[in-house]
């Protein structure tokens, strides 16, 4: 049971990542990765409100009529939003600021939905506990990944402290100012699906159209 | 007047919701395959959008921020922790509500909007939308002309966007990249575009 418990943890970080494979919860990936404190900070938020809302969701699984169970689900989530929200409020004011928006919309990501609706309304706590953790640590990796990248070439620094010397401080880095606007953040995801799956051929989706080879004449 | 023109074209073109936000990312990049069903979703967006934005913004004014019950008796109230849940509710009610109309009154529409209104529920830029309204206090009237026109901001990001695919699926695309990862490279060269509208001032 151990193994599965694991497994239950590692897969929907690698081999069914919620973002390069699932294509959920891309709004926030998008938006918090230009500095690695901030990705950090919104990958734990997620990882504890996407465990807690399929566990809560799933002890009263049985409770929910079918028909109102996406509302039943959302307060839930907010419910626990707010308390995060709350919190990030009251001992990290800073980094509440700069997240602004983003954190009343975890409520709308769509990993915890999807979390609470594919897995925890059929299934144990506990397992869907783990499973929601899993996920969110999933969501958390490709953040940080991208989180990294970012900060690290667009500003020279990672979590704030300077690795690169940057040519305004007297070093030899000129940044690269690109990684701290917003587009950059599609270039690093799509380059970072590309690599996931070159490394792991069987997420490759299928084409629409085959493109047929032309004879040499 | 000038004021409210120049928050519209801000919100339609410089702050773009899905491309300058990411918002409203995952319907985004899941339901613009086709030119014909972008167009339906960005006119409910749209729709649901200019209704929720003013909607919350009298529920923030008249019920939760610090002060506002003192009709109902209760002055030093301070009820804006509640903000999250009323508004996700007041976007669910009126999704809800918005389908039942359509569906009584206007069925034509009802059969051509109908399977993007329970999507729109977990759209982030209908709830980006009211929260950037919080954000920012907006008054009624800002909050109505930001509610139409980051709507059509985002309407218009996810036609384009529908465009671009439908000629992207005949290219010769490496087999690591098909799909979702040229999607997220063309999304990126698209907000690189709009970036470009962020010198307009009027």
């Amino acid at each position: 049971m151990a193994q599965t418990y694991r497994n239950m943890l590692v897969d929907p970080m690698v081999d069914n990542n919620p973002i390069t494979l699932q294509v959920l919860g891309i709004c926030s990936a998008l938006a918090v990765t230009s500095s690695l404190q901030v990705a950090f900070v919104m990958a734990i938020a997620v990882t504890l409100v996407t465990g807690f809302s399929s566990m809560f969701i799933s002890v009263i699984r049985s409770q929910i009529p079918g028909s109102i169970r996406i509302i039943v689900q959302m307060i839930i989530i907010a419910s626990l939003v707010i308390v995060v929200d709350q919190v990030l409020k009251a001992y990290a004011y800073e980094i509440s600021k700069t997240l602004s928006v983003f954190v009343g919309l975890i409520i709308t990501n769509c990993i915890v939905m999807g979390r609470a609706e594919a897995f925890a309304m059929k299934n144990p706590p506990f397992e869907s506990f783990i499973d929601g953790v899993g996920n969110g640590l999933g969501y958390g990796l490709i953040l940080m990944l991208v989180g990294f990248i970012r900060e690290l070439f667009g500003s020279g620094s990672l979590f704030g402290f300077t690795i690169l010397e940057t040519v305004n401080n007297g070093g030899w880095y000129v940044p690269n100012g690109l990684l701290l606007l917003p587009p950059s953040a599609f270039f690093v995801i799509g380059l970072l699906i590309w690599a996931f799956r070159t490394w792991k051929p069987g997420q490759v989706e299928a084409r629409e159209y085959r493109i047929r080879a032309v004879e040499a004449h | 007047m000038e004021a409210l023109l120049s928050l519209a074209v801000k919100a339609i073109f410089v702050e773009n919701m899905a491309l300058a936000f990411f918002l409203g990312m995952c319907t985004f990049l899941a339901v613009s395959k086709k030119i014909a069903t972008a167009i339906g979703l960005g006119i409910s967006v749209t729709l649901v959008q200019t209704i929720t934005v003013p909607a919350n913004n009298l529920i923030l004014t008249h019920l939760l921020s610090p002060g506002a019950l003192a009709w109902a008796g209760f002055p030093d109230v301070d009820l804006t922790f509640l903000g999250l849940i009323s508004y996700i509710g007041v976007i669910a009610a009126m999704v809800q509500i918005l389908e039942m109309i359509l569906d009584k009154y206007f069925p034509p529409l009802y059969n051509a909007l109908g399977v993007f209104l329970p999507l729109i529920t977990v759209n982030c830029a209908i709830l980006g939308g009211s929260l950037f309204m919080v954000e920012r206090d907006y008054d009624l009237a800002e909050s109505t002309v930001y509610g139409i026109s980051s709507g059509l901001g985002w309407a218009l990001a996810i036609t384009a966007m529908a465009g671009v695919r439908e000629k992207l699926k005949y290219s010769d695309i490496p087999d690591g990249l098909q799909g979702l990862g040229i999607t997220f490279i063309s999304a990126g060269l698209m907000a690189m575009a709009f970036m470009s509208f962020s010198g307009v001032k009027l």
